[in-house]
């Protein structure tokens, strides 16, 4: 549906929750320069959610829901973990898959989105933890970026099963013992980037949600990267902070800890060929449309 | 024809859907009364009854005419709220009237607040915190529609109608089909005619809607 169509009723506009009301008054469908400095003036896509107090994932969701391009077009796949517990209270659409069946779902939603909407863009984003994405779900994983889908995929690392008591997963870090997996992990941390880059993602970003612009940016290159070239993939650590036992206001810390240079969440880019030079002509074009904004603004105070 | 009737509950936890049991819905132009087809005429005196007589008569628009997403929608919405508006005005001291939306169909857990909206997946938190006695669905998506009206038939002894636009609802106690503004206002005419010739089930219904 598009966005001019989202009104209410006006005979029963006084009834409607007001979450609704601040919606379609104050979200931000629709803003060509949407971004994380609209949180706090502007409805956000997201309601109240069930997450942990403090719990990282939810910054993180509040990031990435103010940053998509295009939010009112955009479709995004969820898979069972704490991000399930979210999707509900957010406004944009989306769809629970199975079990690691997420990046098969996007797959087929994205080219029957094309075919159905031939002259008009729809991005599709997916989000899943690092279980449904490198574990349970690595084949569909993979196998989406090797038919080169154009679709994001987003994993929100947390480096365990957390919703689920805390199991040992393919992104854990090695010697790690969590609640579920007392002997500790024996294995090295799974190099998905990497695998990512060589799978044939055009987009690859490695870093933790401390810093809300970045994310900003990771998650517009993504998209905008996706919708034009292929596949792109960001793995965002977004701490447990019950399962590594910190508490509540120690998750960003603890992403700040994880990010420093020689740390395993460093920020790590890789960009293809092709996307540089998107990634370049869509620079040099919100340059030139700042700056007639600009001018413009000047000659209307002037 | 089936002997099963469509009944408020609670009748168990999962209760079998009408049309396993043999309920069939109404052609064009009739309705169903407890899953015994009826004519139209007669569903409408019945459906201003059980509003009537209700401590808690209530409306649930549901998206399909909370957003105005074409004209018709927003007809049928002016259509609802006079139709809310006669129910207020006919019913008397003792009794509530109350509208209250369907917004979405998110399974909205932990968070709905059954003072303001009713969610499909979880409607009788709002039958019950409100004490809801008789609804009417209206503006609902089928599919949505008849999860929320098994799930109120299985666990409240909610009286419920189903104002469809499609073909009907066997789930509901009392459905019309193919709705439109005329067969709404038609609604509100009849409840405006019948108007004190109805005892309100004030006693019965003490503590509204049972779980």
């Amino acid at each position: 549906m598009s966005k001019e169509r989202i009104q209410i009723s006006e005979d029963l506009y006084d009834i409607m929750p007001s979450d609704y009301q601040d919606l379609v008054k104050s979200a931000t469908y629709g803003k060509e320069d949407r971004g994380w400095k609209d949180i706090g003036s502007s409805k956000e896509l997201i309601e109240q959610h069930s997450l942990c107090a403090g719990c990282p994932e939810s910054m993180a969701f509040r990031y990435i829901l103010a940053s998509l391009p295009n939010p009112e077009d955009t479709v995004m796949v969820g898979s069972t973990g704490c991000t399930s517990l979210v999707f509900p209270m957010v406004a944009v659409h989306n769809i629970h898959s199975l079990f690691g069946n997420q990046n098969a779902i996007a797959s087929g939603l994205k080219r029957a989105l094309s075919v159905r909407f031939p002259g008009r863009v729809k991005d599709v984003v997916v989000l899943a933890g690092d279980g449904a994405t490198v574990d349970i779900g690595l084949d569909m994983t993979l196998q989406a970026w090797f038919r080169q889908e154009k679709f994001t995929t987003i994993c929100f690392d947390n480096e365990l099963y957390a919703n689920t008591g805390g199991q040992e997963s393919g992104l854990m870090q090695k010697g790690f013992v969590a609640k579920m997996a007392p002997v500790g992990k024996l294995f090295d941390k799974v190099r998905l980037p990497e695998i990512a880059r060589e799978s044939g993602c055009h987009y690859v970003v490695n870093c933790t949600v401390s810093k809300p612009s970045l994310v900003e940016k990771v998650i517009r290159n993504a998209v905008h990267v996706a919708r034009e070239i292929g596949p792109t993939y960001l793995q965002l650590y977004t701490p447990c902070i019950l399962e590594i036992g910190k508490n509540s206001m120690e998750g960003l810390q603890e992403m700040r800890d994880s990010e420093k240079p020689t740390e395993r969440f460093a920020y790590k880019e890789y960009v293809s060929e092709p996307a540089k030079q998107l990634l370049a002509e869509l620079a040099a074009k919100d340059k030139e449309r700042k700056a007639a904004a600009k001018q413009l603004a000047s000659q209307a105070s002037a | 024809m089936s002997e099963y009737r469509v009944l408020p509950g609670p009748e168990h936890f999962l209760p079998p859907a009408a049309a396993s049991m043999g309920i069939q819905l109404p052609n064009p132009g009739e309705a169903h009364i407890n899953g015994v087809i009826a004519s139209e005429e007669k569903a409408y005196e019945e459906a201003a009854r059980q509003f009537l007589m209700a401590k808690v008569p209530t409306i649930f628009p549901g998206p399909l005419v909370l957003w105005a997403w074409n004209e018709k929608a927003a007809k049928k919405a002016t259509a609802i709220r006079h139709l809310y508006n006669t129910l207020k005005d006919c019913v008397q001291p003792g009794q509530k009237a109350m509208l209250i939306p369907m917004p979405d169909y998110r399974p909205k857990y932990p968070k709905i607040n059954p003072e303001v909206e009713i969610n499909p997946n979880h409607p009788n938190l709002t039958i019950w915190h409100n004490k809801i006695d008789c609804c009417m669905f209206v503006g609902v998506h089928c599919h949505q529609a008849n999860l929320s009206l098994k799930i109120i038939r299985g666990g409240t002894s909610c009286y419920t109608i189903a104002m469809c636009a499609q073909a009907g609802h066997e789930d509901a106690m009392l459905s019309f089909r193919d709705a439109s503004v005329e067969k709404i206002m038609r609604l509100a005419d009849t409840i405006k005619r019948l108007k004190g010739t109805v005892q309100p089930r004030l006693e019965t219904a003490k503590n509204g809607a049972s779980s």
